[in-house]
């Protein structure tokens, strides 16, 4: 692999950037893997990154549909934090926050992860004694989470409408200084370029159409493109089309694929360096070193597919970032655009075996899956490695859907579902 | 942003008069003491979720409260019909036409 | 002051009305009828702006929504600051200010376009994923100085003075663009009577008309525009709205139109207007009259001020009577540019020469500029514009049959104005907002809308129509098509005639080649706002980045303000080269909301401050106010909290309410609990489904409590409920889960037994509700009513009665969320402040005392009540809350939730229960949410045990109380956990029953 730096660059400039390398190949597939990965999106491609690196797996195919990154990955709204309110998320997110810090340079890839931290703002008194309980589970968690009274918000972002005349007056809010956002793209490329020099097979414009079964375990895919791809294991990993796959292997999943709105404003000078989010208004915010303002919105709470939503859901959300940030009123909105979420009945995800054998899923991530892209992919890289779910992705099951032992994330997960 | 029509009101109303509540023609176990805990689990929570036709439950929350059924494509979003409670969807498959 | 480049006649200016305006801090005098482009070029500025990257200095390149680099911060006062209005839809009005957004320390000499002319060379596109890495921690220190580059305009410091509201439409056809098809269109149907709303998004309707001088019926093409709108606007089924840009296509024909209603006036709307309108539009069927964007062509340095695109030119001198410069070379693929050529001419102004890429090239226009005398060069391209500050001079050269190399040598031609046209492409935009794909058209090269579910049809330019004739009489056809498909007789108006010039086939060309590699030669700019190059996508595709939407990524080719309305397509024009395969393969090119920027407030519209959301009060809100109470948020009511008295701390307040609730009465606003009536013969089997607990036996005159689950098993709410009639109850739910209860109680009726006879409704704004509590509530009550006997063996606990309350017809209930003697009083909402006020009246000598929720809480938590909500989450069943009391197993009907509660993670050991808790040191209250552990020296994490949910202050019991879940608390009474809190300390606390007060319940029954 070409190492990136600064004096690469200032290399490269000299003979007027005709020599750089291709971040990945464009292999054709082989017949047969050791496992093979349906997803080529950030989790995806960092579970095949972590099964070559940590696993020493390297006879691994990606076979994604569109192209790499292009799904949810390339359409969230790049927030990472790790302060879940239940044990088990929250294990799983600081796994991931910690992998986040020191992915740059374990990449070899700048994927600009910046930690200006995250407020989730309360409003109502309830929502402080929410944010206590998350906040003292965090701490004991090892997870970096403060609790804020209305002055030290205000400190934090001094733009924010921090009346006591508002309609839902901030009361205050849980802080993780260590929380941030990324450079999304770069995270699903970064995880590419390195995954592929370690010889795994990334193959895009190749659509899974089928799971090949024999004696009810699964021994392969079926594409459109390629046509049949064998693998010891198959993983899927597949945002806003599990429960599609799960149908093609013969069984149901406890999904629902919502749309999930997103937009972002002209770019602007910089004026909040840290990420805002309230539950009870709705609306999330941070701004982008391009200048973005990059706002979130709610789940629309039908079933969809089509990557938009109702225009409705946009405008509660400009009314909550205009609460929030009276000023905002004359910015204005370049672009709006929908992701597919998978959400699961307790907004965690699922990272499990199946009723079909050699077959696993990562899915179900609902809002939270950006966050935790390089911690899915390290425990579901382990997970397809060994056959069976780590200590970490245990708690994931589908199968807590039958004995009843749900995460219920539901009254910490960021907005409401 | 969707237009419903209320089967019960006979009218198209806006999206916002309607809740959506999840896939339709789902009953509850007659005897749930009766089932498994994988059966329990399979009503509350496993759920087609269909890329394509997907009969659901609205709900006119503002608006004459009724439940009602609708068939909605979930990739291009046509509502394709809608009917009352208790009523079996006469659209089940996509016609050439509408293949979105 | 002179504007050196006003034409002395022309235009649809109106130079009577003198301008003055301001830009980076010059004053400037323009005419009313500009926008701020054409005033700016008027006057001769040509430098308007650096570039984001290379902060290269840019001028006007378009006259309309496509423009990439005009884009300026507006606004006299920092409330009025607009961030990146794009000056060439800014319509100039007097004492306008605006500023560049780029350029320091000022715009022609610029600190960083030193710095990027040296540096510009390492910032290849993506450059900044290959560096910045070492050390780890340095990046937000590399970050911290990339920020500072950021952004365009500001955002305003202060909160908007202005407003803005929403229009809901209904309406027949929704046509979208006034130009020639669009106005065809709207003049079919509106002649059938179907109801018509027609949007354009410039001030004056008639699109490319007004920027031309075409004859229709031989007439100026304005005239017929002037007769057209004149006769929509006679029709009262037709609403025309300019200035009103349709941003969105959404879902089954729902569009948004952005109306700037008082922009083009004065920096702020004039008293009792709003700024901005959003027409949420629903319409049975839609006409795209959206038109076409004219193309640049990419060539070396096509970035200088002076750069224009032709159609530009020939706009800013028909429609403004300006003409931006003296010497013009065109450089052409197509004969409709010609038309900037001649219209400079005409304006007086020196062609230097015509460049057409064909050398096929041979016909009317060709003859016509022959006959004009203006040098034609054929089969020639401009291959880069000489100048720093504005063109100077370009060098064309000859270029072979298909464009991908120069033949010969080039030649300098000296010039101040270089425009160019690559063909037109078809503004798809909103065609793609509901996912459509656009599909590429080789006869038009470009891409045309692709099939749609949505009821739309196209015309005009939009469909790749680009003659005037067709445009017309497409607009007609498509307008009574759609007034037809909306249930209308309508008609195709008859289109007028036109001078039509037969056209030479337009050639598909997009870069023009250079003697150097695109990595080598000047910089050819496909996306001026973000400054992507040529080259730059060339080394995306060589780095493997092949897909389409990988390129714009990596470049951010499209991600500026304009969205690349100029440059996708040149840039998939590139990228398909690039790779050695035709557009259509190297993929499409979709549109997402908005087609231009939307102010956010003119989204969020007037649900802004106290109209965000409703706020619901009590009848009794106004004397809370007056009496001095602190509210709370509960769902969208504002409860009274507590009734601090001057100079009370909250917790002497808190302390007065409980004693004197205790030692004698106290009364609580309990309107806002939600109240459910359901009657019907099938009301109590209804009932007994829905609640965990046995309702077969309820007498009329009788409550009594339930707990109700999810199928889950999970508690989600509870409350009393009232036997009204044998078939009729009266249900109290919590506060902010009311609406959520009825819908769930309806959904199980309609969707699982629609065979129970039942009938429900929200009754909770029908009644106030006051509930007094208290050893002297009985003596307190009775001196408001003599038709209902208090006699404590007569009217028992949990029983209600009705009856008349200080003269008004009320229910009494007899139930206690305090554990006193305790009386709910229930009357018309409309009476409630009237008994609120007799009850003080006559309370005063028992020192009848107001409390609020907080007060409510510790009362409760005294006897160990839970609040659904807080002392649950949805993830504890009635069991786990010691309540077993409150489930009925042996009902006949399984209830919902007990088959979810069996469920084996619910039937384990070890589950999270709810117990009182006392802290070793009465003084400390412990802090809601601290988490319990048994060591709190174990290393992190900390296993923990759970959190306390519910803890107080209570004066009565002179100590702290606390409630709160511990892992297998009901079987760990008497043991000791610890809370670590959050400032260090560990608190140490003793599990033990959730009831402090009155084990026995005996004040409840006297």
């Amino acid at each position: 692999m070409q190492k990136y730096s600064g004096f690469g660059l200032l290399k490269h400039s000299l003979t007027h950037h005709e020599n750089w390398q291709r971040v990945w190949r464009n292999p054709k597939p082989k017949k047969k893997y050791d496992v093979i990965i349906v997803g080529g999106g950030g989790h995806g491609l960092a579970t095949a990154y972590y099964l070559a690196k940590v696993h020493n797996i390297t006879n691994v195919a990606v076979v994604e549909k569109g192209y790499l990154g292009g799904g949810n990955t390339a359409r969230n709204t790049t927030i990472v934090r790790s302060n879940y309110l239940w044990d088990e998320a929250a294990l799983l997110y600081e796994h991931a926050m910690k992998l986040w810090e020191g992915m740059s340079q374990d990449l070899n890839y700048n994927v600009m992860f910046s930690q200006r931290g995250v407020l989730n703002l309360g409003h109502t008194l309830q929502d402080m004694r929410d944010i206590q309980r998350r906040v003292n589970a965090n701490r004991l968690n090892g997870i970096d989470s403060e609790a804020l009274d209305t002055q030290g918000v205000q400190e934090i972002v001094p733009i924010l409408n921090c009346s006591s005349s508002a309609r839902y007056p901030i009361l205050g809010a849980s802080w993780q200084p260590r929380a941030g956002v990324a450079r999304h793209d770069a995270v699903a490329w970064g995880y590419a370029r390195a995954a592929d020099a370690m010889g795994v097979d990334l193959i895009q414009q190749c659509e899974v159409n089928d799971i090949v079964t024999e004696d009810g375990a699964a021994i392969g895919v079926n594409t459109k493109q390629h046509g049949a791809i064998y693998g010891d294991r198959i993983g899927c990993v597949v945002a806003g089309n599990s429960g599609v796959l799960a149908k093609m292997a013969g069984f149901h999943l406890p999904i629902e694929s919502h749309p999930l709105q997103a937009l972002v404003s002209e770019p602007i000078r910089p004026i909040l360096d840290t990420v805002v989010m309230s539950n009870q208004v709705h609306g999330y915010i941070s701004q982008s070193d391009k200048g973005d303002l990059v706002i979130g919105a709610g789940i629309d709470g039908y079933n969809g597919y089509g990557q938009r939503g109702s225009y409705s859901t946009i405008e509660h959300t400009l009314q909550a970032i205009v609460e929030m940030f009276p000023m905002f009123s004359r910015v204005r909105m370049n672009r709006q655009w929908g992701g597919i979420v998978d959400t699961c009945p307790d907004a965690c995800p699922i990272i499990s075996d199946t009723p079909v054998e050699n077959l696993f899923f990562n899915c179900g991530w609902g809002t939270g899956g950006f966050k935790a892209t390089p911690g899915s992919g390290h425990v579901f890289a382990a997970t397809l490695a060994k056959g069976e779910a780590n200590e970490l992705a245990k708690p994931f099951s589908m199968f807590r859907f039958h004995n009843g032992a749900l995460i219920d994330e539901h009254g910490a997960a960021g907005v409401a579902h | 942003m969707f237009y419903i029509y209320c089967p019960y009101c006979g009218e198209h109303r806006e999206e916002e008069e309607f809740h959506p509540k999840g896939q339709a023609h789902l009953s509850r176990p007659t005897d749930p003491d009766a089932c498994s805990d994988e059966e329990w689990g399979d009503y509350l929570y496993f759920r087609d979720n269909p890329r394509g036709l997907h009969h659901e439950i609205w709900v006119h929350a503002i608006g004459c409260r009724k439940f009602f059924n609708a068939t909605r494509d979930t990739q291009s979003y046509e509502i394709l019909e809608t009917y009352r409670m208790g009523d079996a969807p006469r659209v089940t498959h996509f016609t050439d036409t509408q293949k979105s | 002051m002179t504007q050196p480049n006003r034409l002395d006649n022309g235009g649809r200016i109106d130079r009577s009305k003198h301008l003055t305006f301001e830009f980076n801090g010059r004053r400037y005098k323009g005419f009313s009828g500009d926008t701020l482009a054409s005033a700016l070029l008027a006057n001769g500025v040509d430098v308007i702006g650096r570039s984001f990257k290379y902060s290269r200095p840019r001028g006007i390149v378009a006259a309309g929504a496509e423009e990439p680099n005009a884009v300026f911060q507006l606004g006299a006062t920092e409330a009025t600051q607009v961030p990146n209005v794009r000056a060439t839809q800014q319509e100039l009005f007097n004492g306008l200010v605006s500023q560049p957004t780029s350029g320091w320390p000022n715009l022609q000499f610029d600190f960083l376009g030193v710095f990027g002319s040296i540096l510009g060379r390492m910032l290849p596109p993506g450059f900044y994923y290959k560096t910045f890495m070492f050390p780890q921690a340095a990046w937000e220190t590399y970050e911290k100085y990339i920020r500072k580059a950021a952004g365009l305009g500001r955002s305003p410091r202060d909160p908007d003075v202005d407003t803005y509201d929403h229009l809901n439409q209904h309406t027949d056809v929704l046509i979208v663009g006034a130009g020639p098809a669009g106005l065809s269109a709207a003049l079919s149907a509106a002649r059938s009577g179907a109801r018509v709303i027609l949007a354009d998004e410039q001030a004056e309707m008639g699109g490319a008309l007004l920027d031309s001088r075409e004859t229709l019926n031989g007439k100026p093409a304005s005239n017929w525009v002037r007769d057209a709108l004149k006769e929509l606007s006679g029709y009262d089924n037709v609403l025309l709205l300019p200035r009103a840009t349709v941003n969105g296509y959404h879902d089954h024909n729902f569009l948004t139109i952005h109306e700037r209603r008082t922009d083009h006036l004065g920096d702020r709307a004039p008293a009792n207007q709003s700024r901005q309108r959003l027409h949420r539009v629903r319409a049975k069927w839609v006409i795209l009259a959206t038109g076409a964007h004219e193309r640049p062509l990419v060539y070396g340095n096509n970035d200088l001020p002076g750069c224009m695109l032709a159609s530009a030119v020939s706009t800013y001198i028909n429609r403004y009577a300006v003409a931006p410069g003296r010497r013009l070379v065109l450089m052409t693929t197509n004969d409709n540019a010609y038309r900037a050529a001649f219209d400079w001419q005409d304006a007086g102004r020196e062609v230097v020469a015509i460049v057409d890429t064909r050398a096929y090239a041979d016909g009317a226009w060709q003859d016509e500029a022959n006959r004009r005398g203006i040098k034609l060069l054929k089969g020639h391209a401009v291959i880069d514009a000489q100048g720093k500050m504005r063109v100077t001079g370009a060098v064309v050269a000859g270029l072979n049959t298909d464009g991908t190399q120069l033949t010969g040598k080039g030649e300098v031609l000296n010039c101040d104005t270089l425009a160019s046209s690559g063909g037109w492409s078809p503004a798809v935009h909103l065609s793609c907002h509901t996912g459509s794909r656009p599909v590429w058209d080789d006869d038009v090269i470009g891409f045309v809308p692709g099939k749609t579910v949505q009821k739309q049809l196209t015309a005009g330019a939009v469909t790749g129509c680009f003659s005037l004739a067709d445009c017309l009489a497409d607009g007609a056809r498509i307008g009574a098509e759609a007034a037809t498909n909306a249930g209308f007789n309508a008609e195709p108006a008859a289109a007028p005639s036109v001078r039509c010039r037969p056209e030479t086939r337009p050639m598909a060309l997009f870069c023009v080649p250079h003697y150097k590699p695109n990595s080598r030669a000047p910089k050819q700019f496909v996306d001026f706002q973000t400054d992507v190059t040529a080259a730059g996508i060339e080394l995306a595709t060589r780095e493997g980045f092949e897909s389409i939407e990988h390129v714009k990524r990596y470049t951010a080719m499209g991600f500026g303000t304009d969205q690349g309305k100029l440059g996708n397509i040149n840039g998939m024009a590139v990228a398909a080269k690039s790779l050695n395969q035709s557009i259509p393969e190297t993929g499409t090119t979709i549109f997402r909301p908005n087609y231009t920027p939307v102010t956010f407030g003119a989204i969020a519209g007037r649900h802004c401050n106290d109209l965000f959301e409703p706020k619901r009060y009590s009848a009794m809100h106004e004397w809370h106010v007056e009496h001095g109470a602190l509210f709370e948020e509960v769902g969208q009511w504002k409860r009274p909290w507590y009734f601090p008295k001057p100079n009370e701390s909250m917790q002497q307040a808190l302390d007065r309410e409980c004693l004197a609730t205790r030692n004698s009465v106290g009364i609580l606003d309990a309107s806002t609990l939600g109240k459910i009536d359901i009657q019907g013969k099938d009301a109590r089997e209804f009932i007994g489904r829905i609640y965990t607990n046995a309702w077969a036996k309820l007498a009329v005159g009788k409550c009594r409590y339930g707990l109700m689950c999810k199928e889950d098993g999970m508690v989600f709410d509870d409350g009393v409920t009232s036997c009204l009639a044998e078939d009729h109850f009266l249900m109290t739910t919590t506060t902010g889960g009311a609406a959520g209860v009825l819908e769930w109680l309806e959904f199980y009726h309609q969707t699982e037994w629609p065979e129970l006879e039942v009938y429900m409704n929200t009754v909770t704004d029908h009644w106030a509700t006051m509930t007094i509590a208290g050893p002297n509530a009985r003596k307190l009550l009775s001196e408001l009513t003599d038709d209902i006997d208090l006699d404590r063996d007569n009217f028992k606990f949990m029983d209600w009665r009705q009856g008349t309350v200080a003269g008004v017809p009320a229910r009494v209930f007899r139930i206690s969320f305090t554990g006193e003697l305790s009386y709910e009083i229930n009357v018309q909402a409309n009476y409630g402040l009237h008994v609120w006020e007799k009850l003080f009246e006559h309370g005063a000598k028992y020192d009848l005392t107001p409390y609020g929720t907080e007060t409510m809480h510790i009362l409760r938590a005294e006897k160990g009540f839970i609040i659904a909500g807080q002392d649950t989450d949805g993830s504890v069943h009635p069991y786990d809350l010691g309540m077993s009391w409150a489930v009925k197993e042996d009902k006949p009907f399984s209830f919902i939730g007990k088959r979810g509660m069996k469920r084996e993670d619910c039937v384990r050991d070890n589950r999270k229960q709810l117990v009182g808790l006392k802290t070793k040191d009465p003084s400390i209250v412990l802090p809601e949410g601290a988490q319990a552990v048994d060591n709190p020296n174990h290393p992190k994490p900390v296993p923990m045990l759970g959190h306390v949910t519910s803890s107080y202050y209570s004066a009565n019991l002179g100590r702290s109380i606390a409630m709160g879940v511990i892992k297998n608390g009901h079987k760990r009474m008497g043991e000791t956990v610890h809370y670590p809190l959050v400032d260090g300390r560990v608190v140490e606390a003793e599990i033990c029953s959730t009831i402090f007060l009155d084990p026995k319940g005996e004040r409840q029954n006297v």
